[in-house]
């Protein structure tokens, strides 16, 4: 397609195939002693929720510019940026119970770290629902609870450490093995690759929406 | 499907996996859980318990159920992007034509 621009293709490529590699790396990664097979899930699981963490704070800093700065592009790279935590969020919210129900022996639990991340990602969920049926000035609006859902990010990040939960605490990345590394650290780098080429792509679409809308009001002039 | 109703639909499964199965996947195995042992008086070697109350649960398809949910996930959007883009391409050449023909006259 002729929008789309130059970094999108390169990096979804490469993403694509780092992918594809990661099987092999995971595979050959040692076996945690007490979860054994299901732990390798891990490797799909954290990345992911890095990205949503990471993700979410992009939204929210576009929207603080957007509410102090009144930049259009800020805007659009929020409601990109919040489609992407809602995304992340899908994959860390159901890849989580397929671990915990081997791991834990249930699909779900009620704790600080589940909880939280749901409350999260119901918050980008409600985003992206006020910015499509929320009629005018909504984009504003968007963007305070963009902020807000921002906000949320630390305190989802540090409730394993601060309420006594059944999931691991934030020590376990970076006590990480050495063995497991490798494919941990290669998954990062897939997953934040295929973010910033879905990033891009959607942004892209936000701004011919934009141009579109545009040329629809001046041809109604 | 449409965004939106794609999104709720997809809460709602969501939703529902976390408050549905949890309780009766209690009830259909009693399997020692974390936070049974947590609770517990004393702790019972796995091995003591009869055939039909060990956990047996496969790790494997689990794992790849995971990962087939993430690049379903990560193919599902890229194809909802391409469907997107195209229908903006369409409209933007449409509204060219239309934007053509106001000049032509």
């Amino acid at each position: 397609m002729p929008m789309l621009n130059r970094l999108f293709l390169p990096t979804l490529g490469l993403a694509l195939v780092m992918f594809a590699a990661a099987p092999a790396l995971i595979v050959n990664a040692p076996y945690e002693t007490t979860m054994g097979l299901v732990q390798k899930i891990f490797y799909f699981h954290v990345p992911a929720a890095m990205t949503m963490f990471a993700s979410a704070f992009v939204c929210g800093l576009a929207s603080m510019r957007y509410l102090f700065g009144r930049r259009a592009t800020a805007d659009r790279v929020a409601l990109a940026a919040a489609e992407l935590v809602v995304l992340f969020g899908i994959i860390v919210l159901v890849t989580g119970p397929i671990w915990a129900r081997k791991a834990w022996g249930v699909w779900w639990q009620w704790e600080a770290r589940l909880t939280s991340t749901l409350v999260m990602w119901m918050i980008f969920v409600a985003y992206l629902l006020l910015r499509r049926y929320g009629g005018p000035g909504s984009d504003r609006l968007g963007a305070g609870l963009a902020v807000f859902g921002m906000a949320n990010v630390p305190f989802v990040y540090v409730s394993v450490n601060w309420w006594r939960t059944l999931h691991p605490k934030t020590s376990v990345v970076m006590t990480l093995d050495p063995g497991m590394r490798p494919a941990f650290w290669w998954s990062v780098a897939a997953f934040v690759l295929l973010y910033v080429a879905l990033l891009t792509v959607r942004t892209r679409l936000a701004e011919q929406r934009t141009r579109l809308e545009g040329i629809h009001l001046a041809l109604d002039d | 499907m449409k965004t939106p109703t794609l999104i709720l639909a997809v809460a709602m499964l969501l939703i529902g996996l976390a408050v549905g199965p949890a309780p009766a996947a209690a009830l259909q195995q009693p399997a020692v859980t974390a936070a049974d042992q947590a609770g517990g008086d004393g702790y019972e070697p796995v091995s003591s318990l009869p055939p039909a109350q060990q956990e047996t649960l496969p790790a494997a398809p689990m794992v790849m159920a995971a990962y087939a949910f993430v690049w379903l996930m990560v193919f599902g959007y890229l194809w909802t992007i391409w469907r997107r883009l195209g229908a903006v391409e369409r409209e933007l050449a449409g509204v060219a034509r239309r934007v053509d023909d106001l000049q032509r006259r």
